[in-house]
């Protein structure tokens, strides 16, 4: 098993004639995962073609693509000025799961799209996240394939290469994911650690859950307390940020400490309060959920 | 981004909000000018991007023109928290029979705008909401309504018992809700809105952050940024699509993604140095980006070794070692570089890098260790 998309993924790609669109459209049918559609205003009736020759069928729309390919996941390259829009069309078209890879798209528009998504049932993931990837089932997003590896372990992060740094030692060391998500670095996002948590917990694949946190906002702190209140599995953990200044946003539009709220070190407080042991490097996440583990 | 007070009156004006009028001064010849124009007392206030400039001597009440000329002398070319004061906003004094607090920001458990006002105003709202939440109230707008009149109305019934200031106080919520959607705003904020024994509710402070990702839709609210409250360094970062803050260790970094580029930044720490940057390079392997991340991070006096930590997953590890020898080619660095590059096409990576007599490491820590010699060495 695995969380959120696995070998039932059939995905529709909504700006797939973009740059990064078609880029990560190729990697993504590369590793296995059924690409059924794309989207592009404009160039509905052309295929675009996949590494091995593949034909995805283009569409002007979203209900176009659902209604003749059957898509249940749509992952968005659209870029920032229409990716709220994008995500508003997927809530409305059918699909359960919407990725949203686009970073800079404006905080007001996001709080109406994730309003609609929620009214939907939709689940939205991001925006300005790196997407998920279940090793050996299916791959959303633009998590390279080649470092992860089928196992036991869970993963859920709000940055990128950090992800990457982490799922690469993990692999490393032997450790095999279930799933790795990535929740996305901005203030306003679908997914949450906590709606990663529960599902991490009720699939019977995962054994153990690293979690990766960053500066800004709570989402932390609350992830902690259902740890302790909800779930067996292990949880270890580490937050990006000590040396970061507070009223400064450090790259993802998310990562600020206002006032005194959203430090690394409240948030370790509240990892170690509830349980979840605290990296103090990148490199000892390995250690960490090895013990746990054991 | 951040803008000045006396911009933010400028938006909230344009939304309807009675604000008292007010102008800039960049000399005290321009200040005494225009406080002899109000005639009568003034305040003459520092338009820095800080909070506590009152505390800092920035804030001061002047009974006619010469006083205000003589504090403009004093405020301007003062420095608030590290940020040195250029421009001075000239308003005439009110009458102050209560002060308030009005302020909406975009909250992340709600997802959507949210207010909270306070009677108890000129306060540091943060602290009363964590000492005494009782004197808050507040209201999750719903994005897809605005604010209504009657949620308007519960804030300002919170605030006043007076009709006529009530009527008031809903009507300039409503009004700063606009203001606030209107500027592309994560926050908006009046501290105080105040009472006049005349019966009038004024905004008298203004504050206002406007989210980064609004800019390209907004050219009225970019042109309000002012780079000389900045480093030039970050400027120039903002124009190159570099994600850069300036700290003030000795440890220049250059990562890819901003969430591993804090994670150097925290593991320099770990090995006993001291980061001299946050800075996200992002997944781009052009030379020109390189050369745009060395020249800002050697732009820095205390840069004493940079420190270079890139994850290769969907950019190749090979283009980014051949980005980063293109670069030094380009430009002469003096501090000491050292490089950690893994994923992708890695071995071709360190082989590029040491033909060209960098040292390559493949390990996170390994690197950050080295750096922190080189920096405390050259010490």
């Amino acid at each position: 098993m695995s969380i959120f998309v696995d070998s039932n993924t059939k995905l529709v790609v909504q700006g797939i004639t973009g740059r990064d669109g078609s880029f990560h459209t190729r990697q993504t049918i590369e590793y296995g995962t059924a690409v059924v559609a794309g989207v592009t205003p404009g160039k509905g009736g052309q295929t675009f073609e996949g590494p091995n020759g593949e034909a995805v069928p283009i569409f002007n729309a979203m209900d176009e693509a659902v209604a003749e390919t059957g898509a249940n996941t749509s992952v968005i390259f659209v870029p920032p000025p229409f990716a709220a829009g994008a995500i508003l069309e997927a809530a409305d078209s059918g699909v359960d799961l919407v990725v949203a890879i686009t970073e800079g798209v404006p905080v007001l528009d996001m709080a109406r799209a994730h309003a609609f998504a929620r009214d939907k049932g939709v689940r939205v993931l991001g925006p300005n996240c790196p997407g998920l990837i279940s090793p050996g089932r299916a791959k959303v997003g633009i998590l390279p394939g080649q470092i992860v590896t089928e196992g036991p372990i869970g993963l859920v992060s709000r940055s990128g290469t950090l992800t990457y740094e982490a799922v690469h030692q993990l692999t490393g060391a032997g450790l095999g994911q279930t799933t790795c998500v990535g929740i996305g670095g901005d203030p306003l996002i679908g997914t949450n650690f906590i709606d990663c948590l529960e599902a991490f917990e009720a699939d019977p694949e995962t054994k153990g859950v690293v979690m990766i946190g960053e500066i800004g906002g709570t989402d932390e702190q609350e992830a902690a307390a259902f740890v302790s209140a909800h779930m067996s599995k292990p949880v270890v953990g580490f937050i990006a940020g000590r040396t970061a200044p507070p009223g400064r946003r450090m790259g993802h539009a998310g990562a600020i400490i206002s006032g005194s709220a959203g430090t690394a070190e409240e948030k370790m407080k509240a990892f170690e309060e509830n349980g979840i042991s605290v990296a103090e490097r990148p490199a000892d996440l390995v250690g960490l959920i090895q013990a746990a583990l054991a | 981004m951040d803008i000045h007070e006396y911009q933010a009156k400028e938006r909230f004006r344009a939304a309807g909000i009675a604000v008292p009028p007010g102008e800039i001064a960049t000399t005290p010849e321009e200040a005494e000018s225009i406080a002899s124009g109000y005639g009568g007392t003034v305040v003459v206030k520092a338009q820095v991007h800080s909070g506590g400039r009152g505390k800092a001597g920035g804030v001061k009440l002047a009974k006619d023109a010469a006083e205000a000329k003589e504090y403009a002398t004093a405020i301007l070319g003062m420095e608030i928290n590290g940020l040195t004061v250029h421009k001075v906003l000239v308003t005439p004094a009110e009458d102050i029979d209560t002060e308030a607090y009005v302020g909406v920001l975009i909250d992340r458990k709600t997802q959507a705008a949210t207010f909270m006002v306070s009677a108890e105003g000129g306060i540091d709202i943060e602290h009363v909401a964590h000492e005494t939440p009782d004197l808050i109230r507040k209201l999750t707008v719903d994005p897809r309504y605005g604010i209504l009149p009657h949620q308007a109305f519960w804030l300002a019934n919170f605030l006043y018992d007076d009709p006529g200031l009530i009527k008031q106080a809903s009507k300039m919520i409503a009004q700063l809700y606009d203001a606030f959607v209107n500027s592309g705003a994560s926050m908006a904020e009046i501290n105080p809105l105040i009472t006049t024994p005349g019966g009038d509710v004024k905004a008298i402070d203004a504050k206002m952050t406007i989210d980064d990702s609004e800019l390209f839709r907004r050219p009225d609210v970019t042109g309000m940024r002012d780079t000389s409250s900045e480093p030039p360094s970050e400027t120039k970062a903002r124009e190159a699509g570099l994600s850069y803050v300036k700290l003030d260790g000795d440890v220049g970094c250059c990562v890819n993604g901003a969430g591993l580029a804090m994670a150097t930044m925290d593991l320099v720490k770990y090995y006993g140095g001291t980061p001299a940057n946050f800075l996200d390079i992002g997944g781009s392997s052009n030379p020109d980006k390189v050369v745009a991340a060395l020249e800002i991070i050697t732009s820095d006096p205390n840069v004493k070794a940079i420190l270079f930590n890139i994850f290769g997953g969907i950019t190749r590890c090979d283009d980014v070692a051949n980005g980063i020898v293109e670069a030094t080619k380009r430009i002469h660095i003096k501090p000491p570089i050292v490089i950690r590059l893994t994923g992708t096409n890695e071995e071709r990576a360190l082989e590029i890098l040491e033909e060209a007599g960098f040292p390559a490491y493949t390990s996170m820590d390994a690197v950050v260790e080295k750096a922190v010699q080189l920096a405390r060495g050259a010490a």
